[in-house]
Formats: structure tokens, sequence, C-alpha cells
């Protein structure tokens, strides 16, 4: 056996050495970054939300919390639903093309509802997640926050954080800080207007 | 005095001194980071905010540590801690406020310490590392900050971090998954404010005190920079040390001394008279508990965060996304540690550059401050146009550095430091 140090020996080692425990680094860092992700308690807490829409007056809102987020059930009048179509030049996203929603939303073009009458959406600004204020008055004098909407204000929502605008059916407008229509949660609306938020299917019962 | 490191372990002598000296390098760290530490002797008004931030950051810490004996970091539980720290606790409120007026003391510190090395060239060869570690600090300051501000569980506290925290989701594929596993829930959650509390607390201090170490080390291995920006160690005396250079004790730790009880005035000033400072420190929406279902009607980050803020509400969402904002806003933190190789200029200190650069540094400074106003109103009238052009300045000042720095004509540097003789 040889006095002189192998060199290329004892890099090996070093390398095999350093390569096995960065890899055990690896594999006990993951119960630590999995222990961030919700809990077995949140995910339970996030199932889905019934509301009854049966006593809501045209041109009334309700607000429910479903995952903690607040979702707008929204009456509209029937001469929004008509102009709905009307505006589709000043949205940026008129058919909610980059948009998120189920697809049963999507098909339903500038009405964005399962049922014209009510729609329902989340009520956080797809920009940064605030919540925006409902601006239903179709005019010019309706303010918000010091904020003057301006004219040709179709009515529809308005987010005070950023100033974005979005109209009744949750379409932005062009120009605006978010780049999205607001989401539409995946809901079902059974025969008496009970409205399940976070399921596709409509409620199995029936009171 | 004899030199060499037999000296140095016998220098102390007995006693109890000595008995540690042989044991641990008490005495030799004292004179190598104080008493035989030489500091350039022409030190000015810009150079307290370096031993201000310590001071803040003490009492951050001593404060912190007291919030956290009476506080609870649960949902249910944190805005209610709060006014029982404030109303029920001895002297809770003195604590409080310390804590309160500290974060926003130690951005203005930060700021001017930060202005300071843009005046006299301080991040230029051989100080970039030390640059770069004060960028970190910077960094994890606002986290720190920003977590902190979660903490009381107010409204502004809850759509703050919400806000914050949507800016990850901005990110490509990654981002909603991400979001979610920062929050713990699928919204701002009792999981949330627990685990911004334990990195508050325990974690991001950690790292702030090691860099700060790590700042300071860094510092005093390759010495001061000065208001001339020139090398004091060219000229020694006969025992090597420099000639423009005094000890650091006692001759700065005196001095500082004075400029610590003026900061301390202004600083009690402000926790006696205006804790809220007519809510810029303290905003008032954060006076009620947080509640998801309703956005206060103007979300505004603390001051100190608006000029960052500003920058990224002036840019318009493009493409489908509105990733864009959000990556301005991390450049303009991010370009800060290129500053030592932005700057191609000759000289370090603004007193021997040309008017070029004190103009870019005028209109930067003003163009920050402007930004601040900005990310403070609400997004109407002229600042979102003010935003946009202040946005731009703020990038030119760093991106065009490496041309206006290099060609400029500049003013020849002295031997010696100058105002002393």
């Amino acid at each position: 056996m040889s006095d002189e140090v192998d060199h290329s020996r004892r890099r090996l080692l070093t390398a095999a050495t350093v390569g096995t425990g960065a890899i055990g680094v690896a594999f006990a860092a993951v119960p630590f970054l999995a222990s961030w992700k919700p809990s077995a308690r949140a995910k339970a807490l996030g199932a889905p939300v019934e509301v009854d829409a049966s006593k809501l007056e045209a041109g009334q809102m309700l607000k429910v919390v479903w995952r903690g987020q607040p979702v707008f059930v929204v009456r509209r009048v029937q001469a929004v639903v008509d102009q709905l179509s009307g505006h589709d030049d000043m949205l940026a996203d008129p058919k909610s093309e980059d948009s998120v929603q189920p697809d049963y939303i999507k098909s339903t073009g500038a009405v964005r509802a399962r049922n014209p009458d009510y729609w329902v959406g989340l009520a956080v600004c797809t920009h940064l997640g605030c919540s925006p204020l409902g601006a239903f008055e179709p005019n010019n004098s309706f303010q918000v926050g010091g904020t003057d909407l301006g004219a040709n204000w179709p009515g529809g929502f308005y987010c005070p954080c950023h100033g974005s605008k979005y109209d009744l059916s949750g379409r932005v407008f062009k120009s605006m800080p978010a780049p999205k229509n607001l989401t539409v949660p995946p809901y079902a609306i059974a025969a008496n207007l009970r409205i399940a938020i976070g399921v596709d299917d409509a409620p199995k019962t029936v009171s | 005095m004899a030199a060499g490191p037999e000296s140095a372990h016998t220098a102390s002598g007995g006693g109890l001194l000595g008995w540690i000296d042989q044991r641990f390098p008490l005495s030799k760290l004292w004179r190598e980071q104080a008493s035989e530490y030489y500091a350039p002797k022409n030190f000015n008004f810009w150079y307290y905010f370096g031993v201000l931030s310590l001071v803040v950051l003490v009492n951050q810490l001593v404060t912190g540590i007291f919030l956290t004996m009476s506080y609870k970091p649960s949902a249910a539980e944190a805005f209610s801690s709060i006014e029982y720290i404030m109303r029920d606790v001895d002297g809770g409120w003195l604590i409080r406020y310390m804590h309160s007026t500290g974060a926003s003391a130690f951005f203005i510190v930060i700021y001017l310490h930060m202005f300071r090395a843009l005046l006299y060239g301080s991040a230029r060869k051989p100080r970039e590392l030390l640059w770069i570690f004060g960028c970190l600090i910077f960094l994890l300051l606002m986290a720190e900050a920003f977590m902190g501000y979660v903490l009381p569980w107010g409204n502004m506290s809850y759509w703050g971090a919400q806000v914050i925290v949507s800016l990850f989701g901005s990110l490509p594929w990654i981002g909603a998954s991400l979001v979610e596993w920062i929050r713990g829930d699928y919204y701002i959650a009792d999981a949330t404010l627990n685990r911004f509390f334990a990195l508050h607390v325990a974690a991001l201090p950690l790292a702030l005190v090691f860099l700060v170490i790590a700042h300071l080390m860094a510092l005093h291995e390759v010495g001061s920079n000065n208001p001339d920006g020139i090398d004091i160690h060219k000229y020694n005396d006969e025992k090597g040390h420099p000639l423009d250079g005094v000890p650091f004790h006692p001759y700065y730790t005196v001095k500082d001394l004075v400029g610590v009880a003026f900061f301390l005035l202004l600083f009690c000033a402000v926790i006696f008279f205006a804790p809220t400072f007519g809510g810029l420190f303290l905003e008032s929406p954060n006076f009620e508990p947080a509640n998801p279902l309703q956005t206060p009607p103007h979300i505004a980050p603390v001051w100190y965060f608006t000029p960052f803020y500003a920058m990224l509400r002036a840019v318009p969402s493009f493409a489908g996304t509105q990733v864009w904002g959000v990556l301005v806003m991390g450049a303009s933190v991010l370009i800060i540690f290129f500053l030592p190789w932005l700057d191609r200029s000759p000289v370090r200190s603004i007193r021997y550059r040309g008017p070029i650069y004190k103009v870019m540094l005028g209109i930067f400074a003003v163009s920050f401050i402007a930004l601040a106003v900005c990310g403070l109103k609400p997004p109407a009238g002229i600042y979102p146009t003010l935003a946009k052009v202040c946005t731009v300045l703020y990038f030119s000042f760093f991106l065009l550095m490496p041309w206006y720095t290099k060609y400029e004509r500049v003013k020849p540097v002295p031997e010696r430091v100058t105002g002393h003789d």
C-alpha cells in the first residue's frame, strides 16, 4: 500500500458522500414543505355551501362565504339581462375565453349564468383578490369611494382597491388592472332556487 | 507595545479577563471591532443611520419578545389579544407602540442609510458583498414588516395579506398552487396567521441578526467608506494606523451616542404624541377586526411599501395576465443589488462627480418620494399617470447608470480626506 494520497478516489468518495447527504436532506424536507399545504381540517371545511335565493328581490344581492371567499348571488333585473350583450366592445374578455368558470357557464356567453336572472360569482377581484362592490346604477352620477364611474356606466361591480370595473356578468372592462373576468365557481340551482356553491350537480335533497 | 500572537494572549494579563482571554478571544474581538478599528475621521451626519438601525433592531427584538408573551397567534383571538395588550397589560400600550413605531423608524433609517451609499459610492469595490448583505437585510426586513403587519388581524392586515399573497398567484403555471401552499388554506385563514407568526418571531429575526453580523464583519474587513470616497489606508503613521482614521471606540461610540439620543427624542415624541402618525404608521381600517367579506374602501400598504406598490399598480395587465406588474415590482427591489456594477464612475463620492449624476440622483430621490405618495392615494386622477412616469424615472436611474457615470467629467479626487487637518 502506497503512502501517496489517491486524490481521485478521495474526490469520488467526497462527491458520493455529499450526493447521498443531499438526497437525504431533500427527502427530509418533504414533510416540512408538505406541512404548509391545507390540512385535512381545512379541506373538510372547504365543502360546498347551499344558499336560498328564493327571497331575493330583483336588483338585490346576497354575499355568502364559500371556502372563506365571498360569493355574490345577484338577482338581475330584466332590463339589465337584456342589455348584457350590448357593450361587448367595451370589455377585455367579452366571451370569457381567458377567464375561469365551468364550461356550462362559459357556453352561456354574455349571461354567464345557469339562470339568466341569477348571477353567481366570486366576489374576488382577479387583480389582487380584493372584494369588489356592487355598483348597479346604470348612470353617471354613481360614486364609489370618491371615484366617479363615468358616463355610459352600464352597472356592475367596482373594485375599490385599484379601480377595476366589471359589468353585471362579472366581465371586466378594457384597460383595467384586472386581467380576467370575475371567477364563477361551480354551482347548481335546484328547482326551489336553492343554489349549491362548490358542486356541479343540483342538490339531491329538496326540502 | 509588542506585536504578535503571543502578546495577544498575554496583553490583558491576569484576572477574570485574562482567564477568559485564554479561552475565548474577548479582548481580541474588542480590539479588532472597536478600540482598534480605524474609521475615517470625516464622517458626517449621514453616517448616523447605520448605528441607528442597530438601535432600532434591538428595540424591535426586545419589544417583540415581550409582545409575544401576551399575543395569541390565532384568527379567533389575535385581534382581541392586541386590545388586551393595549388596555389590560401594564405598560402593554407602550411596548406595542414602541414596536409599531420602531417598524416605521426602521425603514426611515434604512432608507437614509441606503441613500448615503448612493451619495458617497459606498457600494463600490471592494464593498460589493457588504452592499449585497445590506440589500438582503432590506429584503428580509420587508418580509418581516409585512408578516408583522398581518399579526394584529385587523381588516387592513387581512386585506393587505390577501393582496400581497395573491401576487404570487400571477406567476405562470405554479401560481395558484403556490398561493394555496403559502396560505395553507383556500383563503387567508388561521393557518396563514399562525405560520406568519412563526416566521415573524423566529425564522426571519434569526436570519436578520445573522445577516447583520455578516454585514458588520464585511464592513470591518474592507473598512468604512467616507464622504470623500477615498481609501484612508494609503497614508499611515509609523504604527501602521491610517492618518485619516480614528479608533471607532471611543471617538465614534461617543459621537454616535449623541445621534442616538437625538433620535430617541424624536422616536419618543412619536410614541407618546402621535403613535398612529396620522394613519401612516398605524392605519385606521386596522382598528376593526379582519372581515373576509368587506374590503376596506381604499387599500394602501403602510407607507414604507408604497413606492414599490405604486410601481406594481402602474403596470397594466397585458396578454391576459397581470404578472408584469409583479415582475416590475420585483425588479425594482432586485435592481438595487446590482448597484456596484452599474456604477462605472472613476470616483465614488458625489463631491467629485459631475452634474449629471447629481441631477439623476435628485430625480431618483424625487420620483421615489412621488411613488410613495402615489402608492398611498387611490388610483384615480393624476396619480396613475404620475406613477407610470416615476416608475420609468426610477428604473432609468439604475439602467442608464453605466453610461452617464462612465462618460461624465469628474473632478480630481484629493489624496487625503477634506475638512480636517
